[in-house]
């Protein structure tokens, strides 16, 4: 009898385990976007070692930069150029507008998704205002650099990358003191 | 209930507490399995009200009857009422009466654990109901409850929906405890694994499925939980979370959810195919594996559910392939249920005619899962009502087809009383017909792009959301019907013999009908007859 005891309580363990397993696809999905690009997922803050990047000057790579506000965020969002022709391994810089519409201290973060997900891990940004947040006072507003490579290693058949900013009020996440910075 | 009650010249323990206390305090399995059968009953009708509010509006083109913002409450808890409060609840229900008994065993392994499990239903569903008469409404962001809709965008009843969700997945996961408790434990002896009942193997199974992922469940609710009042961002993309994240977990668990409401469903259609053919089971260990397999490739195809958000061409290759693996063991329990029948000596009472439909419109569900299952048209059906034909046919001619079923076969060994026949055939042939009119019509409006949970529609699918409309009040007024055809069996149908059916096989039939109060207090003798149905 003791051993028939004993199953009920090896099943609660199962329990318990499955409860943190979904806990834990949290960060395994991340660890997954990373490496997969799965949802346009770019990378953390790249440094640029001119001497280790491989310049390919024999093709052209078009990089179209897109801008979208979050449903109730009022803010003007642009970027100066929308498309940018690159070489693969070159520096470039791309600058961005943003403006507070309002008459108030807004807190703004952008959130970039990279389509097609496969060039995810070929796309590398040096320095980008999307790795920290923007605090507009009433009218304020704000030139934004973001300087990028895209690697040599870019698979052939990609020759167009699609950067999306959405910027998201993150005001009220802000004065909770409850945000995360970097994306 | 009152045939329930009766007590019997061979009910040799102590009877049932009288009153109501029987049973708010019971622990005995076939008073819980009763009290799950007819609360889950009731679940079907409310959600089934939903059900033809919805298509009450979709009668016509236009706005008639309900706005937007309550039709989108009323799909939301129409779904989530059917799933958690009618499908699974009944097949728990079943569980109940009939594994103690198909295994010999006197009551479940906890029995007081048991009439907790089934005691948390009425206030999870209470909770979740309550809301549609609060400020703000109910949840009304549809059954699948995708993040931000159902975080940043969620009316404020959005916490009564997630206790209720917690509360009943701890009903689930005490329930497939104990199930898996009574299984492994309890068997009469001689009863080895490889000769238990089908209905009691998809259950073991399944009871897996449920301890597997419906924590899975919890956990996705209390992370909603924390996003709508702790600030937390695992579904806010602002605070570098990730909505798509949602779908992923949410799917986890909703996959092998689909398995949890029809594997049961397959093991009452294997018990009852063969018994109306008067032939036993074909390919008895080749169903176990069909199921063990179904289940395992259950948790590796989630993502079918999510192709348009967007994933590698590896991952929606893999996704595609995967699903479409599964109809492979599918296959094999239709092959086996047809195989059954050739060449049986079969007639034709009213469980038989409700599994012989069960398999074929099940199999219709199936195909149209089939063709869902192919990435590139995938992207053209996606959130079209070719969608709500797929699952409606799965579901209502499959795992609900399956309960009625059992309801007609086992009523007469749980009340001791024989349903009228012929009344049991019109209402099979009501159902039959009043499915296909609702649900085969949805196919085509499907096709031809009508979008799923909208109040309204563009003219060309006038005509076939008619027919789907009268086809679902003919429907549901025919369950009504079912109603009256039980509470006639209970009060005033004809004595039922302990066989009940001359071509039954199993533990259950050696008991008298009804069976009595306690059963199995010593453990039966197994013989070949019996086992192995």
């Amino acid at each position: 009898m003791t051993s028939h005891r004993a199953k009920p309580w090896k099943l609660v363990v199962l329990v318990v385990g499955m409860f943190g397993f979904g806990f834990a696809l949290v960060p395994l999905y991340g660890v997954l976007c990373k490496i997969t690009g799965l949802g346009g997922r770019t990378g953390d803050l790249y440094v640029y070692d001119p001497a280790s990047v491989k310049l390919d000057e024999s093709r052209l790579v078009k990089v179209n930069l897109l801008t979208n506000t979050n449903d109730g965020m009022t803010w003007t969002f642009r970027a100066e150029q929308r498309v940018l022709r690159v070489h693969p391994g070159e520096l470039n810089e791309a600058k961005f507008y943003v403006r507070n519409t309002t008459d108030r201290v807004m807190v703004a973060q952008a959130v970039p998704s990279l389509a097609p997900g496969s060039a995810a891990e070929f796309f590398h940004k040096t320095e980008c205002f999307c790795f920290a947040r923007q605090v507009l006072g009433p009218g304020e507003e704000l030139e934004m650099p973001m300087r990028f490579f895209v690697s040599s290693d870019l698979p052939r058949n990609l020759d167009s990358i699609s950067l999306s900013y959405t910027l998201f009020d993150v005001t009220q996440l802000a004065a909770d003191g409850q945000i995360a910075t970097g994306a | 209930m009152s045939a329930v009650i009766e007590t019997h010249h061979d009910d040799h323990a102590h009877g049932p507490a009288k009153g109501i206390t029987r049973w708010l305090f019971t622990t005995n399995h076939k008073d819980i399995g009763t009290l799950y059968l007819w609360f889950s009953f009731t679940m079907f009708l409310i959600g089934g009200c939903l059900a033809l509010v919805i298509r009450a509006e979709l009668f016509q083109p236009g706005l008639q009857f309900v706005d937007p913002a309550f039709f989108n409450q009323m799909t939301t808890n129409h779904g989530l009422i059917m799933v958690f409060g009618a499908i699974m609840p009944a097949m728990v229900g079943l569980a109940n009466w009939l594994v103690p008994l198909m295994i010999g065993a006197p009551d479940m392994a906890l029995p007081r654990l048991n009439n907790l499990s089934f005691w948390i239903l009425p206030f999870a569903f209470g909770l979740l109901i309550s809301t549609l008469f609060m400020e703000g409404g109910g949840p009304n962001f549809g059954w699948t409850f995708y993040a931000p809709l159902s975080t940043t965008y969620a009316p404020s009843t959005v916490t009564f929906f997630i206790f209720g969700v917690h509360m009943m997945g701890a009903s689930s996961i005490m329930g497939s405890i104990n199930i898996i408790a009574t299984i492994l434990n309890m068997r009469a002896p001689g009863m080895t694994l490889m000769k238990m009942p089908l209905f009691v193997w998809t259950w073991l199974i399944t009871a897996y499925l449920l301890l597997a992922v419906m924590p899975v469940l919890a956990g996705v609710v209390t992370m909603m939980l924390f996003d709508v009042h702790f600030h937390t961002s695992f579904f806010n993309a602002a605070g570098g979370g990730d909505p798509v994240m949602f779908q992923h977990i949410f799917w986890f668990f909703g996959h092998p959810e689909v398995y949890i409401m029809i594997l049961p469903a397959f093991g009452v259609v294997s018990q009852i195919i063969p018994t109306f053919a008067r032939k036993p089971l074909f390919g008895y260990d080749s169903m176990v594996y069909a199921v063990a397999s179904i289940a395992f490739l259950s948790f590796i195809v989630w993502a079918h559910h999510m192709f348009t958000v967007g994933m590698p061409l590896a991952g929606q290759l893999f996704f595609m392939y995967a699903t479409m693996l599964i109809a492979v063991p599918t296959g094999v329990k239709v092959f086996n249920w047809v195989a059954t029948m050739w060449r049986g000596s079969m007639t034709f009472e009213t469980p038989m005619l409700f599994s012989i439909a069960f398999v074929i419109l099940f199999t219709i569900g199936g195909f149209s899962g089939l063709m869902l299952a192919m990435t590139p048209v995938d992207f053209q059906y996606q959130d079209t009502y070719f969608v709500v034909a797929h699952f409606h046919y799965v579901l209502v001619p499959g795992s609900l087809f399956a309960i009625i079923a059992a309801v007609y076969y086992w009523l007469p060994k749980w009340c001791g009383r024989m349903y009228d026949e012929s009344l049991g055939k019109l209402h099979f042939w009501l159902s039959f017909i009043g499915v296909n009119v609702t649900f085969f019509p949805q196919h085509f409006s499907g096709l031809a792009g009508m979008p799923r949970r909208v109040p309204d529609y563009a003219l060309q699918f006038a005509d076939f959301n008619m027919i789907s409309s009268i086809g679902a009040y003919f429907f549901g007024f025919s369950q009504v019907f079912f109603l009256f055809i039980v509470i006639k069996t209970i009060r005033s149908g004809k004595a039922a013999t302990a066989r009940v059916w001359d071509g039954a096989h199993g533990l259950e039939w050696t008991v008298p009908s009804p069976a009595p109060y306690h059963t199995f207090t010593h453990p039966p003798t197994v013989t070949d007859a019996e086992a192995h149905s």
